[in-house]
């Protein structure tokens, strides 16, 4: 029973990324584009999926893994993240140069473009400030890294449901909710785990 | 001893209006062009309507084997007066080629109406959005690059209107 619901819920992780993204391989567009144009768009697609494993991770959704292997995962997924939305911006920058540097400099026609753009800094400066989490303290960075999710989720999630291009509407809006009730649902429940801890510590404190 | 107040919801308030900054920007740069009370108000360049521009692309009957419709009219500032014989350049990713491919490019004049209209292949979305890309580019006038904007992609026609002022 257990191993039952243990593989459903892996399975129904890997279809809420691997449908959107088998709908758009089957779009028409991809015949008049090339194939860097065409890498460049499943980067993101692909972007967007670990989006829905980074808070699964965290929040001890997915079965089999224990807390300490979920987090070891969540940085090795926070990497291939970067790694992704580095392709996305190459790709479509050796596809169109002006575009992207319209889109980089926050002067593009595209109203879903500041949104990625927004996410994309956020989403580095995520992985920069990892670097240096210990530094930090685990309080500021737990603190730093909410903060930056709560802009990189709606960003991303806004910028892929305004984008036109070789996404299905509805798994691509599908996938979409997911992603932002994910990591609603772990933010959420990360401040309620911590806080009676930290109301004990207080009154401890006061004593 | 004072404490920062940094709770979930200063920390999604603070992330959302960011965003929310974002959405002003692009939106209200529409709404702040110049007011003009003489006469017709000439176009405006739109952000990224140079994008793969090339200069001097050939007046063609046809870009390639055609099947959509650019049309539009070319109007002088001011007293609104047709203008004939104006050079725009038409370029748009398409079924046959790519923006900024040589062959996505062509050219038309305009009638005595100031009217022109020129076939070319169905235009597909490029970076997110069906768009084509129109320039007056002939010196006589101020330059003027536009890029609208399909309501859908299902579509086989776009417009776009230009009002010149001398260069």
């Amino acid at each position: 029973m257990r191993l039952a619901l243990m593989t459903l819920i892996w399975a129904a992780l890997a279809a809420a990324i691997c449908v959107p993204i088998a709908f758009a391989a089957t779009s028409p567009l991809l015949a008049w584009r090339g194939p860097v144009y065409i890498l460049a768009g499943f980067a993101g697609m692909i972007a967007l999926g670990l989006m829905l494993v980074q808070p699964l991770l965290i929040g001890g959704y997915l079965p089999g893994l224990s807390a300490y292997r979920g987090r070891r995962v969540h940085h090795w997924i926070g990497g291939a993240l970067v790694a992704a939305i580095v392709i996305h911006v190459a790709g479509l920058w050796i596809t169109s140069p002006p575009d992207m540097i319209d889109a980089l400099l926050f002067a593009s026609p595209t109203p879903f473009s500041p949104f990625g753009v927004i996410a994309m800094w956020a989403i580095f400066a995520v992985a920069l400030l990892a670097t240096f989490r210990r530094r930090l303290g685990l309080r500021i960075w737990r603190i730093v890294h909410m903060s930056l999710a709560a802009v990189i989720v709606p960003g991303s999630v806004i910028h892929g449901m305004l984008v036109e291009g070789t996404m299905e509407t509805i798994s691509k809006a599908a996938l979409c909710a997911l992603v932002l009730a994910a990591a609603i649902k772990v933010i959420t429940e990360l401040r309620a785990r911590r806080k009676p801890r930290a109301l004990r510590a207080e009154s401890i404190a006061r004593q | 001893m004072t404490t920062v107040v940094l709770n979930r919801r200063t920390l999604l308030t603070a992330g959302s209006s960011f965003l929310a900054s974002g959405v002003l920007a692009t939106g209200v740069s529409g709404l702040l062009l110049p007011a003009r009370a003489d006469g017709l108000a000439p176009t405006e360049s739109m952000a990224g309507g140079a994008n793969n521009y090339r200069k001097g692309a050939a007046i063609v009957d046809r870009i390639g084997k055609g099947g959509f419709w650019m049309s539009g009219t070319v109007r002088r500032a001011g007293d609104g007066a047709p203008l004939a014989g104006q050079r725009i350049q038409i370029w748009a990713h398409t079924v046959e080629g790519q923006e900024h491919e040589p062959q996505s490019h062509g050219a038309t004049l305009t009638d005595k109406n100031g009217a022109f209209r020129l076939e070319m292949p169905q235009i597909i979305p490029i970076f997110g959005q069906p768009h084509g890309h129109l320039a007056y580019d002939s010196g006589e006038f101020k330059t003027v690059f536009l890029r609208p904007v399909m309501r859908s992609a299902k579509e086989t026609s776009l417009e776009a209107h230009f009002v010149l002022q001398p260069a």
